[in-house]
């Protein structure tokens, strides 16, 4: 696609829903799975967009939740899922699902919380808890689109084992900065973070607002509000914080 | 269920629009608040999707399922602005 004229937004209307094959899931922490999914006819998609999941029990009752898509617009489609205790979707898809079964989707959808190489940086991704997913698209997309924007990542998690991707993010390197921050429980030497994300620690963290940065913040709703709020406040564009608030109990 | 964001309707919003509708500007009817959907409140715990204002949280959309189609009530948008030639959310 790339080189091409013709602009990605430009496609034939609404997507329908059509059943994709699990062909792989990876535990990422003890209540998060990664599902890579084979959708035959995937359009392709955008680093931050979303796929809308259905399930339909036997008596016609059905539930749709929507997921951020984990994978670079080039790369094999796949959600993070996390366990909500009192989910409707997310127990089934993080428990029983295997490869091999068949699984009732929609998508890419969304268009707002979506970066793509040509909108630079530099960039501040910001996580809180499952938050992380459409993040480390959006690092992946960086990577294998050859980008050398600079990134800063400030992730925040309440415990170390909850945190999601840990050796693909412990990894990164050229110009990808990864802050940790861990706000119940640290382990044993812990070199990171050990508070809230708040003002303070934006200050502190991330790019000054004169490098005219790019932010993405994506957790719980408090969460959200509270960096959004900060990132401005530091003098933060207000049309540069893009965010995106979901429903999982997995605090910051 | 937690308030959301309008990125979490995006499915149903192109169902509905037939485009990618989150990065569309509303102007809310009762304060005058613009701001594109995808930051807009989203409620799905009761009867329907309601889309409300951050500002003020006045209902901007709602839309339910009544007998296999969907009811859509825009009164809380005084005004919607789109991006041009932003159709489907896929890629060309």
């Amino acid at each position: 696609m790339e080189g091409t004229a013709v602009p990605r937004r430009l496609s034939s209307g609404p997507r329908p829903w059509e059943v994709a094959t699990v062909t792989a899931v990876t535990r990422e922490t003890p209540s998060v799975r990664t599902i890579a999914l084979a959708v035959p006819s995937w359009p392709g998609h955008r680093a931050g967009q979303h796929l809308d999941v259905r399930l339909t029990a036997e008596d016609g009752y059905s539930a749709e939740r929507s997921y951020s898509i984990a994978a670079a617009a080039d790369d094999p489609v796949a959600i993070t899922v996390e366990r909500l205790d009192d989910g409707e979707v997310s127990p089934y898809l993080t428990e029983d699902l295997r490869v091999g079964d068949q699984l009732e989707i929609r998508g890419p959808v969304g268009g707002y919380f979506v970066w793509e190489t040509a909108d630079g940086g530099p960039l501040l991704l910001v996580a809180g808890g499952s938050g992380i997913v459409p993040l480390r698209a959006i690092l992946r997309q960086r990577e294998d689109s050859g980008s050398e924007v600079p990134v800063k990542l400030l992730y925040s998690a309440r415990t170390l084992s909850e945190l999601i991707y840990r050796d693909e993010l412990d990894g990164q390197h050229d110009g990808v900065g990864i802050i940790y921050t861990l706000t119940r429980e640290q382990p044993a030497g812990w070199t990171g973070y050990a508070r809230r994300v708040d003002r303070a620690l934006l200050a502190e963290t991330a790019w000054p607002a004169g490098r005219n940065p790019l932010a993405f913040v994506c957790g719980p709703t408090s969460f959200v509000e509270t960096v959004a709020a900060g990132l401005v406040a530091l003098g933060y564009e207000p049309g540069r914080v893009k965010t995106e608030r979901f429903g999982g109990t997995g605090g910051p | 269920m937690d308030e959301l964001d309008g990125n979490g309707a995006a499915g149903l919003l192109q169902e509905v629009f037939g485009m990618e509708m989150t990065v569309a500007v509303a102007t809310c009817a009762s304060c005058g608040a613009v701001a594109p959907i995808g930051e807009s409140g989203l409620y799905t715990g009761g009867p329907g999707t309601v889309i409300r204002c951050r500002s003020c949280d006045g209902v901007l959309v709602v839309i339910t399922q009544v007998r296999g189609i969907h009811c859509v009530d825009l009164m809380g948008i005084r005004q919607l602005d789109m991006p041009l030639g932003n159709m489907a959310a896929g890629r060309a």
